[in-house]
């Protein structure tokens, strides 16, 4: 056993490394104020700069305008990228999931318009599956899209849309036939934002920002070729979407607070019988944090050690979203009790470590339902991995405009 | 990267596991409840026939001097197993003399481990001492006196490593249990299979052992080894919830189909993971003699118990009122599961240790 890069691993980190120091310039900090149009133009800039020196799509075909290289190319460039700050969230969902999509499912004309202006951060995309009325339940959408023409007309609303508002394009999960049991009837497209009838309204998230949106679809007119997939097999088109949304959103958000940060601030804090660091509970709070935190990152390096090995990564990698956020939110409450006025204070005063853990405990709650709830990552576990029944849905055979 | 066992050490692990599936079953382990012999003589016979006590002795005292990935596998197969022979004992024990035994020491037992003619065992409890760093044995010169209890496999064992208050601290010494001032008793635990004993030392003879030092990275040592048991009893203990689970039928369906039986399984199998995890990286260690050692040991001792403790308790509760019957297997997964506890120390204790080790980590890195 090891932990150290292979040859060709270690060759590669030192060209990464080499390339993001000369690069990094303005990327090495998160900059003091910042306003959307800054985000998104900054988050364009150095998509561009990657793009330019062939460090996207690492893992990507060559004939889709990836680099061809393997998974743990990858791994290294965003080890490396992630020692500092560099913004990539505005880009994960299109290059994470919505392109990956286009390219397993979609036309050859489809591939060469969309994916390498994707790469070099030109355009945005979202992913508009969920709904007012269907979020686990996927297949229960009801947005329609109905043929007219060479052209599908699309009606109906699309909800917590991350980045809607930002984006140029996205890929649109609809009902083409609901005389079809539900997962039956569905079909993916590619959509233009811009395009007359798309309406994206930014919605306020609990924690304050607003990142996903509702988005409005009128009479919206998206041309056959824009298909993703055949007719009729958008849910096996989605399961492809779905399937990297779990690879990407996998681990603990870059940079945010663990166990180090407990573990820090009990050393601080006082408590009436002394430094809380002293004090049974807290030890156990921060080995349980640990425990966790480092427990995932060691379940990711076996699935590495696989990938190194050219192996697909075993089961166990499914664990690691409904450790990390329910982790998450744990550690930060109970670090938020250790705080001054239990870390209930905001605004400019407030400490930076605490305002970082208030940050924290408020994603952690969303991080727990986006990209599938613990209840239906648990679910997924009982199921596919230890092969206990499914849970009954009384709807899943019946057509779906016939079901409740 | 290559974090993961050896192709050799999987293949022993296959090996071990098809011959304990067959030979080891739990009805091995329920007639060893009811036994007079304190362990299944006929099964130690085919393990050491197997080599699993020469394993990790030096190929110059009779051994096989295999790494200690080998070790992690076989723990982990006679902790699914539950099979009723002294081998945590003994590897404890070996895992001590192999790292700082003498010469003298070395050759004195190790070769007797190998071939199946001596059984170890070591012992740190004295029944109200919590703490593995603590110890109210006293040795005085080359004497000892004090009382351990309980500890696993005394009475098949022939020599004894126990923790004992010397000149420079808290560390092991080891006690030849035919010597005069040695008197040991069984003594009654919570777990039936795995038997114990009452070791009264008046004034015996010991010899010391390594140093208070080299006590605590043996402490280390032995935590990453039964992590690996405690995960394969867990896992024996998962396999037997899922099995029910998808068997059983109550309210007119199967009961793994509701979501509070099955998410308990989903959260066996998560617990399960990340103490694999940790006792991987514990292994790692271990064979690289790395300084991350007393955290990723404490880190997968607190995570495997953490597992196991969930996986024995949940797995009696998805059996129902018949899990509770004296007749289900159920039991001695719960049970063992305190023997594993009292085995090394609490969680409580080593969460501690580990902590410990995270805040000096921190410091050399500040
Ligand atoms: C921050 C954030 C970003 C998001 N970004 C996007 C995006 O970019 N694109 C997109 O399409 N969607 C996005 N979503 C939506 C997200 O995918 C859904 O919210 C999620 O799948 C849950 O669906 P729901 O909200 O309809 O809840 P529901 O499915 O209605 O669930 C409500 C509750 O019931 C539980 N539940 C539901 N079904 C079961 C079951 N079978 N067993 C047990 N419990 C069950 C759930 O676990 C949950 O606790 C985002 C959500 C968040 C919070």
């Amino acid at each position: 056993m090891d932990f150290n890069d292979t040859p060709q691993e270690a060759e590669y980190r030192t060209k990464v490394r080499a390339w993001i120091d000369a690069n990094i310039g303005e990327f090495r900090d998160v900059p003091d104020t910042m306003d959307r149009a800054d985000f998104v133009a900054r988050s364009k800039r150095w998509q561009t700069k990657k793009y330019e020196a062939g460090f996207t799509g690492i893992t990507w075909p060559k004939a889709f305008g990836g680099q061809g290289l393997g998974p743990m190319n990858q791994i290294v460039f965003n080890q490396e990228e992630s020692r500092f700050h560099a913004p990539t969230e505005l880009f994960s969902i299109g290059l994470g999931m919505c392109i990956p999509t286009v390219f397993s499912h979609g036309s050859q004309a489809l591939i060469d318009r969309y994916v390498a202006k994707a790469l070099s951060g030109e355009e945005v995309w979202c992913q508009l599956f969920s709904e007012p009325v269907a979020g686990s339940d996927l297949a229960g959408i009801r947005t329609k899209a109905v043929k007219d023409g060479d052209d599908w007309v699309i009606d109906g609303q699309k909800v917590w849309t991350t980045n809607a508002h930002l984006s140029d394009f996205g890929i649109i999960v609809c009902r083409t036939d609901p005389s079809k049991p539900k997962h039956k009837g569905l079909t993916m497209f590619i959509v233009d934002m811009h395009a007359p009838g798309v309406e994206a309204r930014p919605l306020k998230q609990m924690s304050g920002g607003s990142d996903f949106n509702e988005v409005f679809f009128t009479g919206v007119r998206v041309a056959d070729s824009h298909r993703v997939g055949a007719e009729g097999d958008g849910w096996k088109v989605a399961l492809t979407t779905l399937m990297n949304e779990r690879l990407a959103v996998g681990g603990k958000p870059r940079h945010a607070p663990g166990y180090a940060t407990l573990l820090d601030m009990a050393k601080r804090v006082q408590r009436d019988d002394g430094a809380a660091i002293e004090a049974a509970d807290v030890r156990q709070r921060i080995a349980a944090t640990y425990i966790a935190d480092e427990g995932i990152k060691l379940t990711q390096m076996r699935a590495l050690s696989a990938l190194s090995k050219g192996e697909m990564p075993g089961p166990e990698s499914s664990i690691a979203k409904v450790v990390v956020a329910k982790t998450m939110q744990d550690m930060a409450a109970f670090a938020l009790d250790l705080s001054e006025s239990g870390g209930f204070v905001t605004g400019a005063e407030t400490d930076p470590d605490v305002a970082r853990l208030q940050g924290s405990y408020l994603w952690s709650a969303g991080l727990r339902i986006a990209g599938g709830t613990d209840e239906i990552l648990r679910n997924i576990i009982a199921e596919r991995v230890l092969g206990l029944p499914g849970d009954l849905r009384p709807d899943k055979d019946l057509p779906f405009n016939a079901a409740a | 990267m290559n974090f993961d066992f050896s192709d050799d050490a999987k293949a022993l692990r296959e090996q071990a596991r098809r011959f304990l599936d067959e030979r080891a079953t739990t009805k091995v382990a329920r007639t060893q409840m009811a036994a007079d012999s304190p362990y299944d003589t006929m099964l130690w016979t085919q393990v050491v026939e197997l080599g699993w006590t020469a394993a990790r002795v030096p190929e110059a005292m009779g051994g096989l001097g295999l790494g200690g990935d080998e070790a992690c596998v076989l723990a982990e197969e006679i902790g699914r197993s539950l099979a009723p022979v002294p081998f945590m004992s003994t590897l404890l024990a070996t895992e001590a003399l192999v790292l700082v035994g003498t010469e003298e020491q070395q050759t004195r037992w190790l070769g007797g481990f190998a071939e199946g003619a001596l059984i170890g065992c070591v012992g740190w409890g004295e029944g109200d001492a919590a703490s593995p760093a603590r110890a109210g044995a006293k040795v005085t010169g080359d004497r000892i006196t004090g009382i351990k209890v309980p500890v696993p496999d005394l009475m098949a064992a022939d020599v004894a490593l126990v923790s004992a208050q010397g000149p420079d601290g808290v560390q092991l010494y080891v006690i030849d249990l035919s010597d005069p001032g040695v008197t040991r008793e069984a003594a009654d635990t919570i777990d039936l299979v795995r038997r114990h004993g009452r070791l009264t030392l008046t004034n015996a003879p010991c010899a010391p052992l390594g140093t208070p030092d080299t006590y605590h990275e043996w402490l280390d040592r032995a935590a990453i080894l039964t992590s690996f048991e405690a995960l394969g009893t867990a896992s024996a203990a998962m396999a037997m919830a899922i099995g029910y689970a998808k068997e059983r039928t109550a309210f007119g369906q199967k009961i793994g189909r509701y979501q509070g039986v099955k998410h308990k399984c989903a959260d066996m199998y998560i617990k399960l993971e990340l103490a694999r995890a940790h006792a991987l990286h514990g292994a790692w260690a271990m064979q690289d003699g790395a300084a991350e050692l007393r955290q990723a040991a404490a880190a997968a001792r607190v995570a495997s118990l953490d597992a196991l403790a969930y996986c024995a308790e949940e797995n009696l509760q998805i059996h129902g009122g018949t899990g509770f019957t004296w007749d289900s297997d159920c039991q001695f997964y719960y049970r063992r599961n305190r023997a594993i506890v009292a085995a090394l120390g609490s969680k409580t204790w080593w969460s501690d240790r580990l902590v410990r080790a995270l805040e000096r980590r921190n410091a050399l890195a500040a």
